[in-house]
């Protein structure tokens, strides 16, 4: 048995079947996201004056993300223009390129993860807040590079109250009333910044695995079925596409606004 | 001659064609369409048996709170524990019921078999396709669908019990019950929403590809349509719902707020949360599947009426154009609708009038199918079997719930409606002796096919008339108990707020629920006993007419025009003895100067 149009087109519809499955797919995916977005908008409306975070995140490092995540959508078009010409090698290339990009995609967001968690916010029991990087923690006292700050508000908007110079700080444990990292429990900011990141990371991680299976061992198709392979790139490529997209829309509102 | 293309059943020729594949790649590792159809449809029908009998102990519990539970009582007690002690049940215990009844109910029966069960056996013979477009992943998405069902069951297991706050898992309660329940049913859940998304993606792209030629939109049998909407809804409204599960699993198990309020106290400490979440938001989110999921429950239950009905009544449905125009406007409306389940949050009038008129708006489209189908009545020459009596109580049913629904969503009368027994009321009408009857008809009406014998005819009229009446016996007195103040959700059935309860209490608390309302409850349960055992002939009929029902005599036993019935019967693998092409309309009955008064999608023209 034969199922139908399983890789040459519909001619009345205009897709082979595996095109209006990604289409489809994608559409449900923008839903997944927007419905995020939409909780990040009500989130930041109904957050108190002055407490939203601005500054927080690393604009130079989400910037050189975003212009990787570009660089690898360009090259996966270009790898499966290579195989419409019948140019196996320069798919290798691009392709390969594509999957590299991913890879430090995921490099530099796990550096800024980790970034986030090392960060402690200290609250000290004489009602003192002291903010900075985690460099000891002993059962009797915790030193952090950092700075004590007068109001929790210069910690939120560190476009206006940028931090001067580091200083390393030591705190008994006893002095301590609270002590808690930038994590996704610290605030409704850094919540949402995790989880729409983590969603999408687990996207690009995906996103990878089907691009490096495709690039090494799945590539064998070619010689057998090169029609057929050629729609799969488009069609990972086509999820490519989508999840650079997301990224466009994430880096400003999380990063940038 | 032209009748049906196979005038000689092809039973036999079934088993000899799936035996070569094995055990495991024939009935559980199957790619094969109408293998996972059956196979989503047994499943969901035990899920269905399972939702009801927590129904049971609930009722039972309501009726006479506080005592023993009758006959199962040791057991549940054996095996869950102290939330059932000397077999009486707990608070806790009622709550874990009563979520997971609505979760099971919806996610795990009727949606699977109204949207998966019958749209994957019936959708790709309808419209002449070999199979799925993606047969593999219609196989992941049952499989996944299995898998989240363990996890709800298993929940019921766990230390602290199964899920407490509801199908609705409304936070912060959900997030502050102290039971891991929660956590299994949002895992739950997120693996019910992939396997709903492979399932919808799957069914959109058959239909817009795999339609055999000839086989235009407009000549679609109006199941396909009805199909063809739901996986949109399904599509579109769920992925919200995953989004809202994973931020309140991040709730649970990362710490994270998004739900919780600033100030949260419970149990009167204040919670450790960073607070300055928002609980209107989940109710946003959930709603926002919500209300499209309530068209995801009726309309495949529409479409199968339709087929029923035009076959019976020898008639072309009346109004097909308005009925698939229906469909399409239900679908869209749907997304647009959901703050009607929230005018109680104090979400402000404006928005509830918005959301007012647009649930105004969605009823027209609805009332334009009903009236087509009892139209479509008219003048017939009524066969009635089985399922046609099933699909004949579908339309009053359908509409006492429709109706009822009005003046929940006008904000002002809903103000002393919402919550109380009068919603339950509602919507049980609409599911239960509503799509649960469509999806009864459904299974009589493709038995046939299926397996190339027909249901036991007098049993299947013994379960319709006891499943009417006793359906009807359940349903109707929770509207005046509703209207009377009864609220839902309450573990001793309201007898706290009885007008008993109230004079015991001593003088300057006066009135609560008459002795009358409150003794309602006990004619329920026993009508809910009924209910139960009425179920039991259609059980054995089931199983036993797979070897014992009548045999078909021909491939298309109702005669009908669409096109599963123009196959072998069962149909192999392939399902098309040859590739069909499609020359007419699906409801061509009765045609004035035909030698037969049917005439087959796949008949040519002379
Ligand atoms: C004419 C159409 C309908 C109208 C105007 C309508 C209106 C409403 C409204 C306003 C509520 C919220 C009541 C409250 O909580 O106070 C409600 C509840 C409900 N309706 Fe409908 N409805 C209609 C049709 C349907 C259909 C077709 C279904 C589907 C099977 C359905 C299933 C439900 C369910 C499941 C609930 C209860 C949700 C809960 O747990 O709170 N309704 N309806
Ligand atoms: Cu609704």
């Amino acid at each position: 048995m034969d199922i139908p149009y399983t890789v040459d087109t519909r001619p009345d519809t205009g897709l082979y079947n595996a095109k209006a499955g990604i289409w489809l797919f994608l559409a449900s995916e923008v839903m997944l996201f927007g419905a995020l977005f939409s909780a990040y908008i009500l989130l930041r409306v109904g957050a108190p004056e002055g407490l939203w975070p601005l500054g927080w995140l690393n604009v130079p490092l989400g910037t050189i993300n975003t212009l990787v995540l570009i660089t690898s959508s360009i090259t996966t078009v270009m790898a499966w223009a290579a195989l419409k010409v019948n140019q196996f090698d320069r798919f290798k290339l691009f392709h390969g390129i594509t999957l590299l990009c991913a890879l430090i995609f995921v490099g530099i967001k796990s550096f800024e993860y980790y970034d986030k968690f090392t960060h402690y916010e200290v609250t000290l029991k004489d009602g003192r807040i002291a903010d900075g990087h985690l460099k000891e923690a002993t059962d009797t006292h915790v030193t952090i590079s950092g700075r004590f700050v007068e109001e929790r508000e210069e910690l939120y908007d560190l476009h206006k109250h940028k931090a001067h110079g580091h200083e390393t700080i030591t705190i008994a444990r006893e002095d301590i009333e609270k002590l808690s990292n930038y994590g996704p429990r610290h605030n409704t900011y850094m919540a949402i910044y995790f989880t729409l990141t983590g969603l999408h990371a687990l996207h690009v991680i995906g996103g990878a695995i089907v691009i490096g299976y495709l690039w090494g061992p799945g590539s064998r198709l070619w010689r057998k079925d090169p029609e057929r392979f050629t729609n799969r790139i488009e069609i990972s490529g086509l999820f490519w596409h989508f999840v650079d997209l997301v990224w466009i829309f994430l880096f400003p509102i999380l990063y940038l606004l | 001659m032209q009748a049906t293309t196979h005038a000689i059943p092809h039973t036999g020729v079934h088993e000899a064609h799936h035996s070569d594949a094995g055990f495991w790649r024939t009935y559980i590792f199957s790619t094969d369409h109408k293998v996972i159809g059956i196979q989503y449809g047994l499943t969901s029908l035990t899920f269905l048996l399972i939702g009801f009998c927590l129904m049971l102990v609930m009722r039972w519990q309501i009726a006479h709170p506080g005592e023993p539970v009758p006959v199962i009582g040791g057991l549940l007690e054996a095996v869950l524990g102290d939330v059932a002690a000397k077999g009486v049940m707990s608070n806790e215990l009622y709550n874990s019921f009563g979520a997971m009844h609505g979760t099971i109910m919806i996610f795990l029966g009727v949606v699977p078999l109204a949207f998966a069960a019958f749209g994957n056996y019936v959708v790709p013979l309808m419209i002449g396709a070999p199979d799925m477009a993606f047969p593999r992943i219609n196989m992941a998405s049952y499989h996944v669908f299995v898998l989240g069902g363990l996890v709800m069951l298993v929940s019921f297991f766990i230390p602290g019990g199964a899920a407490q706050a509801g199908w609705t898992s409304y936070s912060p309660l959900a997030t502050s019950i102290a039971t891991d329940g929660q956590t299994f049913w949002l895992i739950g859940m997120v693996l019910l929403i992939t396997s709903s998304l492979l399932g919808a993606v799957n069914f959109i792209a058959t239909i817009i590809q795999l339609r055999a030629p000839g086989m235009t939109w407009m000549r679609l049998p109006f199941f396909v349509w009805a199909q063809f909407v739901t996986a949109f809804l399904l599509l579109l409204a769920f992925p919200p719902l995953e989004a809202a599960g994973i931020m309140q699993l991040m709730d649970k198990v990362a710490g994270t707020s998004f739900f919780l309020p600033t100030g949260l106290a419970i149990g009167g400490d204040l919670a450790n949360v960073s607070g300055g979440g928002s609980p209107l938001l989940w109710q946003h989110l959930f709603w926002f599947l919500g209300h499209p999921e309530v068209y995801v429950l009726i309309l495949p239950a529409m479409g199968i009426v339709a087929e029923v009905i035009s076959n019976n009544t020898r008639k072309p449905i009346w109004g097909y154009k308005s009925l698939v125009y229906s469909a399409l406007a239900i679908g869209f409306l749907s997304f647009i609708v959901w703050a009607h389940h929230m005018y109680l949050t104090g979400m402000g009038t404006k928005v509830a009038t918005f959301f007012q008129t647009t649930t105004m708006i969605i009823s027209i489209p609805s009332v334009i199918i009903l009236t087509c189908m009892f139209i479509s009545l008219w003048g017939g020459s009524i066969r009635f079997n089985t399922p046609m009596l099933f699909v004949l109580a579908f339309l009053p049913m359908f509409g006492i719930g429709g109706l009822t629904g009005l003046p929940l969503g006008f904000s002002y009368s809903d103000i002393h409606l919402h919550d109380t027994y009068y919603v339950i009321a509602h919507f049980h009408y609409i599911v239960a002796p509503g799509t649960i009857f469509a999806l009864f008809a459904g299974i009589y009406y493709w038995f046939p096919k299926m397996t190339g014998r027909k249901m036991n005819e007098f049993w299947g009229r013994v379960h319709f008339w006891l499943s009417f009446i006793f359906m009807n016996l359940v349903f109707q007195p929770m509207f005046a108990q509703g209207m009377s103040g009864m609220l839902r959700r309450m573990a001793d059935g309201g007898a706290m707020y009885s007008a008993t309860a109230n004079a015991r209490a001593g003088a300057g608390v006066i009135g609560g629920l008459t002795d009358y309302i409150m003794s309602l409850h006990t004619y329920i349960l026993w009508a809910a006993v009924g209910l139960a055992l009425a179920q039991i002939p259609f059980i054995v009929n089931l199983f036993w007419s797979l070897r014992n029902g009548p045999k078909v005599k021909s491939d298309n036993p109702w005669r009908s025009t669409t096109l599963e019935w123009q196959t072998p019967t069962p149909p192999p693998h392939g399902n098309f003895a040859e590739p069909p092409r499609v020359y007419r309309g699906p409801y061509e009955y009765s045609v004035p100067g035909h030698p037969t008064d049917y005439t087959p999608q796949n008949v040519p023209e002379k």
